[in-house]
């Protein structure tokens, strides 16, 4: 289900715009106002509406299976660490979820600019940017060494 | 420069009932084009509607005391903080531009009404306001368009691609940066410079106060109100379906490791 932006909430500061994977909250080029521009690429991640400093984003169903009247409002409370969903169907039911907003201390995930740069050499490795030490796996990770490949395995084979 | 009346040197020029008939028709254009803006836009219309709803769905009543209280605080706060910006640097930027542009605005308007020639002595003190609240304007305004902006700062477009939403933050930091000028150029007696200024200079200001249908000028008078009734349905419990605000968890965490964030 994509999101879309309460044109009167929202203030245009530029949150979904910068958070969103798939490059499509765009700012409107009339009342400088947030809109997501191609509904049909959303990944439907909702990081736009959890971004959302003014809860201005909301989720439409497809018509099929959630015609109008519905709603799928979040409120996220960083002080707090929560993240509570509302759901309300059409006809009247409601359900109320809090979650943690993560799970492990603020600030204890490093990004990527607190890393090394990675070396040119590192483009020919088989392994992804800092591993092995990323996963914590001590001795790296396993792999398996020419000898241990099957016997007369070649190309063309 | 800084401490004389460029207006009343102007009336050696212009009559100052024709100075002060301008600043009554840009008056007259910001009431009109507001009222215009409403009509059309149909969003006095939204907006109570919009509040109906609120009152029909809400969870409780709120007195008048409580809803005294929210008026207040919503003057405090969205009003003269401009608490709703969660961007520090968009509100430092916001503030720079709304005291400023007020400053400018209260001391064009004595200048123009209470000391129209050098027969009446102009107090030192309305001039420099006059220079401060631009420059207070131009500070805030430049900031914003080259570096905050998010069609700018977040999509990349150059700082000087120009859209509709543009209208009014282009039109107030032209209309003052040319006043700037016209009034830098005719202290230093260029007449004939001062004379091209002074045109650029109430042309961009007849766009700023003319382009209010256009422009998001009238946010100054919607933005209150708006806030005052997010505020009311945040405490009448409608919450626009937004959730209620959680209880402060005790634990939480998946079963593979312990919660670490309370």
């Amino acid at each position: 289900m994509p999101t879309f932006v309460y044109m009167t909430s929202c203030d245009g500061c530029g949150h979904c715009v910068d958070i969103c994977p798939s490059d499509i909250m765009h700012i409107d080029t009339t009342y400088r106002r947030a809109y997501n521009i191609e509904p049909n690429f959303c990944w439907e991640c909702y990081s736009c509406v959890k971004a959302c400093p003014q809860n201005a984003i909301d989720v439409r169903g497809y018509a099929e299976f959630a015609p109008m009247g519905h709603s799928v409002r979040v409120l996220r409370e960083e002080e707090k660490g929560t993240i509570s969903w509302r759901i309300k169907f059409r006809d009247g039911r409601e359900k109320n979820f809090v979650s943690p907003i993560r799970t492990t201390p603020w600030g204890s995930i490093k990004g990527p600019s607190d890393y090394e740069k990675p070396s040119p050499e590192a483009l020919n490795s088989q392994e992804l940017a800092h591993e092995p030490e990323i996963l914590n796996i001590e001795g790296g990770l396993p792999a398996l060494k020419r000898n241990q490949l099957k016997k007369g395995f070649r190309k063309g084979l | 420069m800084f401490t004389s009346n460029h207006f009343a040197e102007l009336s050696a020029f212009i009559p100052p009932v024709v100075m002060q008939a301008y600043v009554v028709i840009m008056i007259l254009l910001v009431a009109g084009g507001t009222i215009y803006d409403v009509l059309h836009k149909r969003s006095a219309e939204y907006f109570f509607r919009a509040k109906e709803k609120s009152e029909k769905l809400a969870t409780k009543q709120l007195g008048s005391g409580k809803k005294a209280s929210l008026a207040i605080q919503t003057v405090v706060v969205e009003g003269l903080l401009s608490g709703e910006f969660c961007n520090p640097r968009r509100r430092i930027a916001h503030l720079l531009g709304m005291y400023g542009f007020v400053i400018y605005l209260v001391a064009t308007i004595v200048m123009v009404f209470a000391y129209p020639t050098p027969a009446a002595p102009t107090p030192a003190i309305w001039p420099v306001l006059w220079y401060i609240g631009a420059l207070m304007v131009c500070v805030g305004g430049y900031w914003f368009w080259f570096f905050i902006r998010v069609d700018v700062a977040s999509e990349g477009y150059s700082p000087f691609r120009l859209v509709r939403a543009d209208l009014f933050i282009v039109s107030l930091l032209a209309s003052v940066t040319l006043g700037l000028i016209w009034s830098f150029v005719q202290a230093t007696g260029s007449g004939a410079w001062a004379n091209v200024f002074l045109g650029l200079y109430l042309i961009a200001t007849t766009v700023l106060f003319g382009s209010i249908p256009w422009s998001k000028f009238s946010h100054m008078f919607f933005k209150p109100a708006a806030a005052f009734q997010k505020r009311v349905e945040k405490a009448n419990g409608f919450r626009r379906n937004l959730p209620a605000p959680a209880d402060s968890p005790e634990i939480y965490g998946s079963a593979r490791r312990q919660p670490q964030n309370y």
